[in-house]
């Protein structure tokens, strides 16, 4: 398979002088294909955001274990030196965050940002880039871009300067976009025109799309594949219908029991996960999940379980999944 | 993207044992400012406070035989570490005294800054209104006069004495640390706990004493480690310009500066001994303070 | 359920006067937070007010708390006029009348242990028994361990921290609640904990709540009644079973449209009606209906220039919408709508 993105057996170890070193991510392997709209969900804590800052080499050198291998297109990402992981950065890779404010230049126009990095990815006249850079604008669907180009970030709203971002990402045409909780800041009907502009343009550019969130909901309405992770490894792995028609981890069918659904009458109680993600275990003494797990048995303290295939083209980490072996 | 907000992305199972001073404190003890900080304090108190042990030669009376002729300054010897003074007496001794002195003036004069800048800032940030807006305006005149000039008006309309001295120093640093509080106050006075205290019908005067202004405290508490180094600098300032106050017997670093730079020609330690002694004894609460500041602001906790 | 209202709001509004200039204050405008709301919450029920950031809705539930002071309007509390009373008698009043806040560290005096927090309202205003043992029964109430008493805020988990401060809210068993975000800044797993704890305490303590939101699908779980505010007003209020059966208000239907559904069934058959533009400022408000300028059903008569009243078109359904009866008749239908934000760009709030 030509995958775009093959990331094996990632670890990102946190250590710091006179404290326990960190294991936020955790022999983590996913590929992403061309194209394709990739979903990385969990909640704060489970090494998403890392596993993403890892991919965009953005992580600190001091302070930081990286094991595994992140290839893109064949080329090793770990270890590959700063000025060919820069030039990579923005050309084949982009990345929007959650706060558009704070990944924007605040002293700098926006149109500057943005024609900077067609300057320098794309090799453009300046004239030229700030043509282009209009275009991107008004792709993106911010209105009247000559004059928006002009213009500083905190002069516009939050869903403009996501725009805004988006079209900085998009400006060298990457093959490969990143979305850390793109919307989790912005409100809802603002959310639904960011998430379908993403979709747009990936189905327009074909630019394969990672989109790290918590939001079950955002994942359902987007995502190819979705990745389940919790306390830094992946614990399950499914397309999009399947796994939301048979989630068989005790942690996505908890996380789906316990969300209450518009579309669904109001009416019982909802069944909350119990505990808080601090009370996990240690993936070395069993399943990190076990102390609020409803289907512990007693395999699940102890050694940790494996990835292992449930059904067709779905894997799940777990003794005891949900459904039993067949069905529901 | 900084370590930091990496490190945000990631939320551990840690212990969180402590409040926040002892949360403080622990990464005030990994901090190597901190540590040369705190140990030159601690030489600084130690010396202050056992000076009289401490000090080779007791007694303040020259060494007359040493002194070869006027004008003669005996350089370091094996009896006199340091070496003497224009007028034969041990500068060792004299340094260790000073230091005691240095420490006195610098504390006192602290406190009165702090108490009266509490004061005014309390009652800025929990009045409010025109006595807020009049303080304020009074704490703006206050701070656009250069501190130590304004410390040697205030000495020389006072007259004579340590305690003039003391008051001079401190009423220069009571616009800052009422600056300083009133801010705090008032953002605090913002915060959910304090709307929260509100709604749950406590009194306004308990809300502002009881929950608004403990938790404005710290920053204050900082700045008085680094006032405390100021306030060291300024003392020796007003001493170099003769306005010492004390018993001229009692030896002071800034007095010692004023009375031998006539002497830097031919005997530079005798400046260089009390300069070195005010820089350190400064440079230790400084780097304290600084670290403190760090170790305390939610920004830099890492 | 008991039709007997216990908090009543008429013509509320609270204005931020805006100032500018160096030495002497100017007016020069004010920002219309909340714009003339009218409530009945009844007694023993939850009143669910959802919008965007921006819309009011935090404002207006601390106005109604008295906890930022209305610039005009009447609440009547149990049939006391609560706008007239004094300092002291206010302050007496709040004994029945609790808040729970959005971020629960925030809310907590970092200072105070848990005992210390709980003790607070029963010294402010006296409570029968030892507070030592109202503590341990409080603790209890909310699923915290006994030995949570001489806790800090801070060694707890965002769900827990939560938890101390809905014992705060009822330790003086109150008559009212009103939680602002009570779920919003919890981690997903932990929100429906909390849910159910509000639930369980309402039906023990025989509470009435006001949840202010901007998750629909929370609101809509745990409320009897929505409230749907759109720039300092409220545009709909409906029973929440029929809000979203069939929206009414224009800035409903696409709110709804708007909400991931955590089914990629419901996700890939769900048509969108995506709104244009940003929302204006609270300090500019457009003139005749409030959301004209962003509504994809706007007509070109009517919607420019007159401000429509909240009306009740069928019982216990309220909306402020000229059009309304033909845009659910589907004679209005949305303009298309496609990706063109550029109609009505107002700029971001201020």
């Amino acid at each position: 398979m030509n995958n775009l993105l093959d990331v094996n057996d990632l670890e990102i170890v946190f250590s710091r002088r006179g404290r326990k070193d960190v294991r936020a991510v955790d022999k983590v392997s996913f590929s992403v294909a061309p194209g394709e709209t990739v979903g990385l969900v969990g909640e704060s804590g489970c090494g998403k955001s890392v596993t993403s800052l890892a991919i965009m080499g953005l992580l600190p050198k001091r302070g930081v274990r990286l094991g595994g291998s992140i290839a893109f297109e064949g080329t090793e990402l770990i270890g590959l030196p700063q000025d060919k992981l820069r030039r990579m950065r923005g050309r084949d890779l982009a990345m929007v965050f959650q706060d558009p404010m704070t990944s924007l230049n605040p002293v700098v126009p926006i149109g500057t940002q943005v024609t900077e990095v067609l300057v320098r990815h794309r090799d453009m006249g300046a004239d030229a880039a700030r043509k282009e850079a209009a275009d991107l604008l008004a792709r993106v669907g911010i209105p009247d871009p000559s004059r928006r180009l002009k213009e500083y970030p905190h002069q516009l709203s939050g869903g403009m300067r996501q725009r805004a971002l988006i079209a900085m990402a998009l400006a060298a045409k990457p093959r490969l976009l990143i979305a850390d909780e793109p919307t989790t800041a912005l409100d809802v009907t603002i959310q639904a025109q960011i998430l379908e502009l993403l979709k747009e343009l990936v189905r327009e550019s074909g630019t394969a799309l990672i989109m790290i969130t918590h939001d079950l909901g955002v994942v359902a309405g987007m995502c190819d594949t979705v990745h389940v992770m919790y306390s830094g490894r992946i614990v399950e792995r499914a397309q999009r219908h399947e796994l939301f028609a048979h989630p068989r981890h005790p942690y996505t069918g908890g996380l789906l029991a316990s969300i209450p659904r518009l579309d669904q009458p109001r009416g019982e109680r909802l069944e909350p996960i119990q505990g808080s993600p601090r009370d996990m275990l240690a993936w070395s003494q069993g399943c990190a999940f076990a102390p609020r797990c409803r289907n512990r048995v007693d395999e699940c303290v102890g050694e940790a379980p494996v990835l292992a295939p449930a059904r067709p083209d779905h894997e799940v980490r777990c003794y005891n999944p949900l459904g039993g072996s067949d069905d529901r | 993207m900084s370590l930091g907000a990496a490190e945000a992305a990631i939320t551990v199972a840690e212990d969180h044992g402590g409040g926040v001073w002892r949360e403080a404190f622990k990464r005030l003890s990994r901090n190597p400012a901190a540590i040369i900080g705190a140990v030159l304090i601690a030489l600084f108190l130690f010396v202050a406070i056992f000076a009289d042990w401490l000090a080779p030669y007791t007694a303040l009376a020259p060494d007359l035989k040493q002194i070869k002729g006027p004008g003669h300054i005996p350089g370091p010897t094996a009896e006199h570490w340091l070496g003497l003074d224009d007028q034969g007496r041990d500068l060792l001794s004299r340094i260790i005294l000073g230091a005691r002195q240095s420490l006195l003036v610098g504390v006192v004069s602290l406190l009165f800054g702090m108490i009266g800048g509490i004061i005014l800032g309390l009652l800025a940030g929990g009045l409010g209104g025109w006595f807020d807006t009049g303080v304020m305006r009074l704490v703006d005149m206050m701070l656009a006069v250069p501190g130590l000039l304004f410390a040697i008006g205030i000495a020389a309309m006072l007259g004579e004495g340590l305690l003039a001295v003391m008051i001079a120093i401190g009423v220069v640093n009571v616009p800052v640390f009422a600056r300083l509080l009133r801010g705090q106050m008032l953002a605090q006075r913002e915060a959910d706990y304090a709307m929260a205290a509100k709604s749950l019908g406590v009194k306004r005067r308990r809300v502002i004493l009881g929950h608004v202004f403990p938790n404005s405290l710290t920053p204050v508490i900082v700045q008085g480690t680094l006032t405390l180094a100021t306030a060291i600098i300024e003392a020796a300032g007003l001493a170099f310009l003769g306005l010492s106050g004390a018993d001229p017997s009692i030896p002071e670093w800034g007095r010692m500066l004023a009375e031998s730079q006539r002497h830097l020609a031919i005997a530079p330690q005798l400046v260089i001994a009390p300069g070195l002694a005010i820089v350190l004894a400064a440079l230790g609460f400084t780097l304290l303070g600084e670290s403190l500041r760090e170790a305390l602001d939610p920004k830099y906790r890492r | 359920m008991t039709d007997d209202v216990l908090m009543s709001v008429r013509g509320l509004k609270v204005h931020f006067p805006i100032r500018k200039g160096v030495l002497v204050d100017r007016v020069v405008g004010h920002v219309r937070a909340v714009d003339g709301v009218d409530l009945d919450i009844r007694r023993g029920q939850t009143y669910g007010l959802v919008g965007e950031s921006g819309c009011g809705k935090s404002t207006l539930g601390r106005a109604m708390l008295r906890l930022v002071e209305p610039t005009d309007g009447t609440i009547t509390f149990d049939g006391t006029d609560v706008r007239a009373l004094k300092t002291e008698p206010m302050r007496l009043l709040r004994k029945r009348l609790q808040m729970v806040f959005q971020d629960p560290l925030a809310s907590l005096d970092p200072r105070q242990s848990v005992e210390s927090v709980l003790t607070e309202p029963l010294r402010t205003h006296g409570f029968p028994g030892k507070p030592a043992d109202r503590v341990r029964e409080l603790l209890d109430v909310v699923g915290l361990p006994a030995n949570a008493a001489g806790r800090y805020p801070h060694e707890f988990s965002g769900g827990q921290r939560q938890r101390i401060g809905i014992a705060r809210a009822i330790a003086l068993n109150p008559d009212l609640i009103i939680a602002d975000e009570p779920v919003s800044a919890l981690d997903v797993s932990i929100q429906a904990q909390i849910v159910n704890l509000l639930e369980d305490l309402q039906e023990q303590l025989g509470l009435t709540y006001v949840v202010v939101a901007h998750d629909l699908a929370v609101v809509r779980h745990v409320s009897d009644t929505i409230g749907v505010m759109y720039l300092g007003s409220i545009v709909e209020e409906s029973p929440s079973d029929d809000l979203y059966a069939e929206p009414l208000h224009p800035y409903t239907i696409a709110l709804m449209s708007a909400i991931p559904i955590p089914d990629p069934v419901v996700e890939e058959r769900r048509e969108r009606i995506l709104l244009t533009g940003d929302l204006p400022s609270p300090a500019n408000i457009p003139p005749g209906c409030r959301f004209h300028t962003r509504c994809p059903f706007r007509q070109t008569t009517r919607c420019a220039d007159e401000v429509p009243s909240l009306r009740e078109i069928r019982p216990g359904r309220k909306v402020a919408c000229h059009w309304s009866e033909e845009i659910v008749s589907g004679r209005i239908q949305a303009a298309a709508s496609s990706h063109d934000p550029t109609a009505t760009e107002v700029g971001a709030p201020v």
